[in-house]
């Protein structure tokens, strides 16, 4: 760990603050991406069973 | 004739441009791609940011705080490029009528909003030791605090309004109208030199510019960022193409059975 001296506070907020955004942004972006792809499989898979 | 078989030629060689705006290619491109992307994302961003924390000096007139321009920064970039990506998708569509731009606009619009709180947040707190406060009605913040502003009405006219096409047509001409409001946060500080926040942090001219001591690790974080960027926005246009699908799959299946 980089001695930070008198800004410990602001860097270490300013760096969490960014990485728990973009972890958040990436978790949500993953959900929703899951949750579409599984609606859409399931969709397609009924689609096919009514056709064969 | 010659002349006309030129122009012809020339339409041709551009016209497999329009052709990754079919949603089924851009689903086999951007399947192949992202693998290669997340890789690429994580490797820069891990060079950056760890060269940037750990093994860069204190600065002579910031101290340990120079550190956080490797957050602050490449996140303010992203906050103002998103937009002009919006910008352009949202014109494809407006002129081409090409679905995919629209949904890679609507796609882009949370990651440029989640950049932009992340300057703005990382800005008030590094303005505390620097300027001894949070905020200040500086043209660069203001302009900023404006963009996130229109990224959240943005997002809002899409939910909003049932019919896709319409939605598109008007976020896009919002995507038009806010663009100056991006291109102010780029350039606020050229135009009112009375505000607190400082010039470019990265130019062209030498002089301008922060030692290379900084600059090196800041150009792979911007890059990450940057990377990270097309990889959200590849993966959220995936979802949305998805869900359009669906949506029209179900339309149908509901047609079907009454």
């Amino acid at each position: 760990m980089p001695e930070l001296g008198k800004y410990a506070d602001a860097v270490l907020w300013s760096w969490a603050a960014t990485l728990g955004l973009i972890a958040l942004l990436i978790v949500m972006t993953w959900v929703q991406s899951r949750k579409a792809k599984a609606d859409h499989d399931a969709i397609e898979a009924r689609r096919k069973g009514k056709e064969s | 004739m010659p002349e006309m078989h030129r122009t012809k030629q020339a339409r041709d060689r551009y016209n497999f441009l329009w052709e990754w705006a079919n949603p089924v290619k851009f689903m086999w491109f951007s399947g192949l791609a992202l693998p290669w992307l997340v890789a690429a994302t994580v490797l820069t961003m891990a060079i950056g940011l760890i060269w940037g924390f750990f093994f860069t000096p204190e600065a002579a007139n910031f101290g340990s705080s120079v550190k956080i321009i490797y957050v602050h920064v490449p996140s303010a970039f992203m906050a103002i490029s998103a937009w002009f990506m919006m910008l352009v998708a949202s014109l494809i569509w407006l002129i081409r009528r090409h679905h995919v731009s629209a949904l890679a606009a609507k796609a882009a619009a949370p990651v440029g909003t989640v950049m932009t709180v992340i300057a703005l947040i990382t800005g008030a707190i590094w303005g505390e030791p620097m300027w001894g406060t949070y905020w200040a009605w500086d043209p660069r913040l203001t302009s900023f605090l404006i963009l996130f502003l229109f990224y959240l009405g943005y997002m809002a006219l899409w939910g909003a309004i049932e019919d896709p096409d319409t939605a598109a047509d008007l976020t896009s001409v919002l995507a038009v109208v806010g663009s100056v409001f991006a291109f102010l946060s780029r350039y606020a500080v050229n135009f009112w030199n009375q505000g607190l926040h400082q010039g470019a942090t990265l130019s062209l001219d030498q002089e301008e510019n922060i030692a290379n001591v900084y600059w090196l690790p800041l150009l792979f974080a911007m890059a990450g960022f940057g990377l990270l960027f097309v990889t959200l926005v590849f993966i959220r246009t995936r979802t949305e193409i998805r869900k359009r699908r669906t949506h029209a799959l179900e339309l149908r299946e509901r047609m079907a059975d009454a």
